[in-house]
């Protein structure tokens, strides 16, 4: 078991190596930094007559003129040594200080939605399994389809839509007005929680739909094992018989689709706050990327991506724990 | 109905081998000497929501190669007094008699902004006709960049349909901000749309069997280091660096270029699924006796690979393709949407759908989300039938 567990340490650890890298890289692609865009801000606003040094002076200031090894050297051993995550151009604050205003919510969010997914998934998956070929089966084979077919912006502009049609109500934001600009109480966090119902639903239906077809299938295969008619002809109840193994069996996808299910979370997270205007770090991601503010969209950029990896090595620790046969792999 | 199948031919299989005399129907005999390909096909055809959906997507791409006909406009065609002119139905009889026709458009003015408010006028008629006379365009191989063989084209002004009179308003879907019908652009849109997920496809097809391949084929640290980078391109939430990347094409790039990045960007995301799906067949082909038998033969490395081993997962590839291009035409139509991927003058669903993003603006003139129903109902049918198809790819 230590064994197993160091190893998915180090590959863990690789990952998110790997994708500071990539992260890093990324955020320097585009031609051009913030700096040139400061300064033909300038310009088109009338300021011509800036000294001839003046590129070269806000560079050194901020250390984008040295090579983009250093650069890429002292921001990770900023992050890993202090913590820091640079400076915010465009909100003139640190860049951790706005990732984090904005990071607990997208947690709540994608916390909730694996929840939700949960609750829905696994008695919708048993119920299909158990009654498979039947009407409700169909109903939810279908819905399902669709649940992973539309994606979640479609699904978030269409209740949209008809929120504001039926409900003279556009359910943008995630606080009621008095409590948006409170301090955290817990009123504010009863609000945010009312609030959650819609882009949790929204976020997690494909995930939902994803699991209730693995649960579905997980439960058939074990379901017809011999182990199973011989439970049944010793006269077992057929609710026992049900839950004793069988269902046991078929739980694991629950914990290791965690997994696999992040990063769609997170991703779907990302564009319906985008959508639904939610204050979580999806906007500030995109604001940063349109306005190539390079230091808060590579640290919230990093951060979301590192939780995925460090979800999915604690999802792999759980299966570990409860599935001795996976250890052995 | 795939359980009998499926014991017709166990049962077929094991009393060929035990030579007893049995009775066999028509039925059996011709499952006996069907082909792969044939069973394949057989058993496909009884996955109805797949033939359903096969159907769906033919109509799709053919409307999206012979866009030019279909669309009673131009792309950028607009009557700039028309804007936000809402869905004018097609009304097929009047007084009882055959004889299509749309309703006409009439006005008010905010009393505040005094903008335009267009409605439908109950009274007026503009007449509708197939084959009417509009914008000339080619049909042909015109677009290939090869001497000789781009002549071969032919030029018409004949689209399937649109009002008798060209100046007419007859805006099937309504009109978006700037009085463009939204009818046109979205059949143009299926052409870019449906192509960015052929080409992602064709590209994630080559890194996936290529990596795949090379790691179950060869095992050992070159398995263990694809598979390592298998596991971080698939742990990273793509959407943020799909993002970044995308955040990164400067603006002034001509579209094909753009067009071609975000092609790869989706791409660069989706070999993970197939490659895993040939390594873990190449894994297990490796091992198999016909396998052994042909290298025992002395068939060569490339033999066995393209000879032997390829073409007995093929069907498996297909599945996987299909289930992975409706992957990509969401991918496509996200970027698009944030306003991150392809952007005007190339018309795309995510490009078209870009207006959506205010709520108000959804709320008032909800027409604008055609392009929705467009990527649902297209995702839904290559789901379908990648379904069907990964159904049909072992049909023992």
């Amino acid at each position: 078991m230590w064994q197993y567990i160091a190893r998915r340490f180090t590959y863990m650890v690789f990952t998110v190596w790997i994708i500071s890298l990539i992260t890093f890289a990324v955020i320097q692609l585009p031609p051009g930094d913030y700096v040139t865009t400061i300064v033909s801000q300038m310009i088109n606003s009338g300021m011509e007559d800036l000294p001839p040094d003046f590129e070269q002076q806000i560079r050194e200031q901020y250390g984008l003129d040295q090579p983009m090894v250093v650069q890429y050297y002292k921001w990770l051993r900023n992050i890993i040594v202090d913590g820091k995550f640079g400076y915010s151009f465009v909100y003139r604050k640190d860049a951790k200080d706005i990732i984090l205003e904005r990071l607990p919510v997208s947690f709540a969010i994608s916390g909730f939605s694996v929840l939700f997914i949960w609750a829905v998934a696994l008695p919708i998956g048993i119920y299909s399994a158990v009654k498979q070929y039947s009407l409700a089966d169909y109903l939810v084979t279908f819905i399902g389809f669709i649940g992973l077919a539309v994606p979640s912006f479609l699904f978030a502009l269409v209740l949209m839509f008809f929120s504001y049609k039926y409900m003279d109500r556009a359910m943008i934001g995630l606080f009621s007005r008095e409590y948006e600009t409170a301090p955290w109480s817990l009123n504010k966090f009863l609000d945010l929680v009312k609030h959650l119902g819609i882009p949790v639903i929204i976020i997690g239906t494909a995930g939902t739909a994803g699991l209730i077809r693995t649960m579905r299938a997980n439960l058939l295969d074990e379901l017809n094992k011999p182990y199973v008619d011989t439970a049944r002809s010793k006269g077992l109840s057929e609710r026992a018989l049900l839950w004793k193994y069988p269902v046991r069996h078929a739980l694991n996808p629950f914990i290791s689709t965690v997994g696999w299910i992040l990063p769609s979370l997170i991703a779907g997270e990302l564009i319906v706050s985008v959508v639904l205007n939610l204050p979580t770090s999806g906007p500030v991601i995109y604001n940063s990327l349109l306005t190539q503010d390079m230091y808060v969209a590579a640290g919230a950029i990093l951060i979301l991506s590192s939780m995925t990896v460090i979800g999915t090595f604690i999802s792999d620790l759980l299966l570990a724990w409860l599935d001795p046969r996976v250890r052995l792999h | 109905m795939d359980v009998t199948l499926k014991e017709q031919v166990f049962e077929q299989s094991s009393s060929s081998g035990s030579n007893a005399p049995v009775a066999e129907t028509e039925e059996e005999r011709r499952l006996e000497v069907a082909t792969q390909w044939q069973l394949m096909w057989w058993k496909f055809r009884k996955h109805r929501l797949a033939m359903f959906s096969t159907g769906i997507l033919f109509t799709y791409y053919f409307v999206a190669i012979f866009a030019e006909f279909f669309a009673p406009w131009t792309r950028t065609q607009y009557i700039a007094e028309y804007v936000y002119v809402p869905p004018q139905p097609i009304h097929f009889f009047d007084d009882g008699k055959f004889d299509p026709y749309v309703k006409g458009l009439t006005f008010e003015r905010d009393p505040r902004s005094f903008k335009k408010i267009w409605t439908i006028d109950q009274k007026s008629k503009i007449e509708i006709g197939l084959f009417v006379k509009g914008s000339e365009y080619k049909i042909g191989l015109h677009w290939l960049p090869i001497p000789y063989i781009n002549n071969l084209f032919f030029t018409t002004d004949r689209h399937l349909i649109g009002a008798k009179d060209p100046t007419q308003p007859m805006y099937l879907m309504g009109a978006d901000k700037s009085g463009r019908d939204i009818f046109s652009r979205l059949v143009y849109s299926t052409r870019i749309s449906l192509s960015v997920g052929l080409v992602g496809v064709a590209l994630s097809l080559t890194l996936g069997i290529s990596l795949g391949g090379l790691s179950g084929l060869f095992g050992g640290w070159i398995d263990n280091i694809i598979q390592r980078l298998i596991e971080v391109v698939m742990s990273v939430p793509d959407l943020p660096i799909m993002l970044a990347i995308a955040a990164a094409v400067p603006l002034d790039w001509p579209i094909e270029r753009v067009y071609f990045i975000i092609t790869i960007i989706i791409a660069l995301r989706s070999w993970t699924g197939l490659a895993r799906v040939v390594r873990g067949k190449f894994l297990s082909l490796r091992e198999d006796d016909f396998i052994l038998a042909s290298r025992l033969d002395g068939a060569s490395q490339g033999r066995l690979i393209f000879r032997h081993m390829l073409p007995s997962f093929y069907s498996h590839i297909i599945a996987s393709l299909t289930l992975a291009l409706p992957h990509m035409i969401l991918a496509e139509t996200a970027l698009s949407f944030l306003g991150l991927g392809l952007r005007p003058p190339a018309v795309s669903w995510g490009v078209m759908l870009q207006d959506t993003q205010k709520v108000a603006v959804i709320a008032l003139y909800p027409w604008l989300l055609w392009p929705a129903a467009a990527v649902i109902l297209v995702v839904l049918a290559f789901n379908f039938l990648g379904d069907g198809l990964r159904d049909a790819a072992d049909p023992y």
